[in-house]
């Protein structure tokens, strides 16, 4: 069997075990759903009470959040495994027997789970992208929704890179570490903001370090048709979500340097 | 004093053993430190860009930061999740022990409860005071910082609020608590009320930021008094009656907070299974 063959197995199997529970996976979904609301709530009451900032408006924040949303429950569908990986895996001695399957450890840490219950926060991510778009006024056209694409290809590359680099650490901690949630719930919230909001550090770092401006600020700028107002090239616009990927690379050569370094717990 | 002995010795076995995990609390601080830095960031932008509308504000940004700042250290004294001992008690059938003890169920969870919160708040509180309100100004970034309350009245009155906060947070863990005996999981319901917490208790935005028709309503609910309330007094944006009244505030919903768990704890009890095995 190919490897994606092998995937689509492993996830009808997660999907029909958690079908088993249906009331369990739909109240999960409407739970995720709800609870991911009140991530647009203090950017409302803020520009509620400020006006807008820098000209943007509560309509950019939502495309800005729609975006990165949508890219990280996409991410979320597929890497529960590598999100519980130390605790479940290296803690237990269960890597072991994933290293003596003839397939890629990488492989069936994604095959894990398939989280049924991120349709919710799937849901309302593109809702909230969607009405942003009509807010400010995003005119569709096809080239734009094939950006919208690559952005979006780009940030699942991204956040599937911070928890491979997540489970990675694991090697050298033995636990999961949750202080990576910083980075992806945390990387929501941060990059909901336009990048021209925060100090110059910060934003170096949101280029440079984990390149979440480049999976949503700049790309997203591109779609809605302005300029960087800090003054980023034309060209690099839609070419910035690309970062994603190089994480990704880089995130893979850790993975490759915590397998080879694995010693088992013996447990 | 002799009735209070049992309670006292739960409260300080389970602060000190709490105490112990050092390597969480520092996570908790790094996850607190990321998500302080960037509301501040924010909210300066968003006073910068609308000067007359901050100056209209009902707090100031120096207000807003320091209330930044402390609602992170602080953020382990609201209920966050049902009390992990009791969830756990609750599914393996150990309650049994506790309602065997010759000492009051409710109380016993009650400080056991405060405890718990009391010491997970109590190093990042002080790691956050170091970090916010030392090194920040010292490293010339005073407007960012952590900034003492600005009269001893303000003190005085944080000083008051802060026990009743964790009072008013105890009694509704309380009742999560008595939500998991009376439902075995802890998984639902632990969703549902972050998400209340988050939102009511002005750790998502300081509850003055909302719009102004709702301030009235935001001040009497009940997560006010959790973190909120403190926070205010602290800054001194709440002051003379105001700062009575919102301590009152507190002590009401104490009160409420408590005869309710009493009341709920005592039918889930009478009609509680333990689980065996």
């Amino acid at each position: 069997m190919n490897s994606a063959a092998l995937v689509l197995r492993y996830f009808s199997a997660s999907l029909r075990s958690q079908l088993q529970y249906p009331g369990s996976a739909i109240m999960l979904g409407i739970g995720a759903f709800l609870t991911t609301i009140i991530d647009m709530l203090a950017a409302w009451a803020l520009f509620d009470r400020f006006g807008q900032v820098q000209g943007w408006g509560l309509g950019h924040i939502a495309v800005f959040y729609g975006v990165v949303s949508t890219s990280f429950a996409l991410t979320d569908f597929f890497t529960r495994g590598f999100d519980v990986f130390g605790n479940e895996f290296v803690k237990t001695g269960a890597f072991d027997r994933i290293l003596l399957r003839p397939r890629s450890p990488a492989l069936q840490l994604v095959g894990y789970e398939f989280r049924l219950s991120r349709f919710g926060r799937l849901a309302q991510a593109l809702l909230v992208l969607f009405v942003g778009a009509a807010v400010v006024g995003v005119d569709w056209t096809p080239d734009k929704a094939l950006l919208l694409v690559w952005t979006i290809t780009g940030g699942v590359a991204l956040f599937t890179g911070l928890l491979v680099l997540q489970a990675s650490f694991a090697f050298w901690t033995t636990e999961s570490l949750e202080v990576f949630n910083v980075l992806t719930y945390g990387g929501i919230q941060a990059a909901q903001f336009p990048l021209s909001l925060y100090a110059g550090w910060f934003r170096n770092f949101l280029i440079f370090v984990v390149p979440l401006g480049c999976v949503a600020y700049y790309p997203v700028l591109a779609i809605l048709g302005q300029p960087d107002p800090l003054g980023a090239p034309d060209w690099w616009l839609p070419t910035a979500p690309a970062m994603g990927f190089l994480f990704l690379a880089i995130s893979f050569l850790a993975w490759r340097l915590g397998i080879a370094r694995y010693t088992s717990t013996g447990s | 004093m002799d009735s209070a002995r049992p309670y006292l010795a739960a409260f300080s076995s389970r602060f000190l053993l709490m105490l112990q995990y050092r390597a969480a609390a520092i996570a908790g601080f790094a996850t607190q430190c990321w998500w302080g830095g960037i509301k501040v960031m924010i909210y300066a932008a968003f006073f910068a860009a609308a000067p007359a509308a901050a100056a209209a504000s009902p707090m100031s940004l120096t207000q807003v930061i320091t209330y930044t700042w402390l609602a992170q250290a602080l953020l382990a004294l609201t209920p966050w999740s049902a009390d992990p001992e009791v969830a756990l008690s609750v599914r393996t059938g150990s309650v049994a022990y506790d309602r065997l003890r010759p000492v009051d169920t409710y109380s016993l969870w009650y400080v056991r409860g405060a405890a718990w919160m009391a010491s997970r708040a109590l190093p990042r509180a002080a790691l956050m005071l170091l970090g916010a309100g030392l090194v920040l100004p010292l490293i010339g970034l005073s407007d960012w910082a952590w900034k003492p309350p600005p009269t001893l009245a303000a003190a005085t009155a944080f000083a008051i609020s802060l026990p009743l906060a964790l009072a008013l947070s105890s009694a509704f863990l309380m009742i999560v608590n008595i939500i998991v005996a009376a439902t075995l999981t802890d998984r639902g319901i632990n969703v549902l009320f972050n998400s209340l917490i988050i939102v009511f208790s002005g750790n998502l935005l300081p509850l003055a930021l909302y719009p102004d028709w709702a301030q009235t309503a935001l001040l009497m609910q009940p997560f006010a008094g959790m973190m909120d309330i403190p926070l205010r007094l602290y800054v001194g944006q709440l002051s003379g009656t105001d700062a009575l009244l919102g301590l009152g505030l507190q002590v009401f919903w104490t009160t409420v907070l408590v005869l309710v768990g009493r009341l709920a704890m005592g039918r889930v009890m009478r009609r509680l299974e333990v689980q065996g095995g």
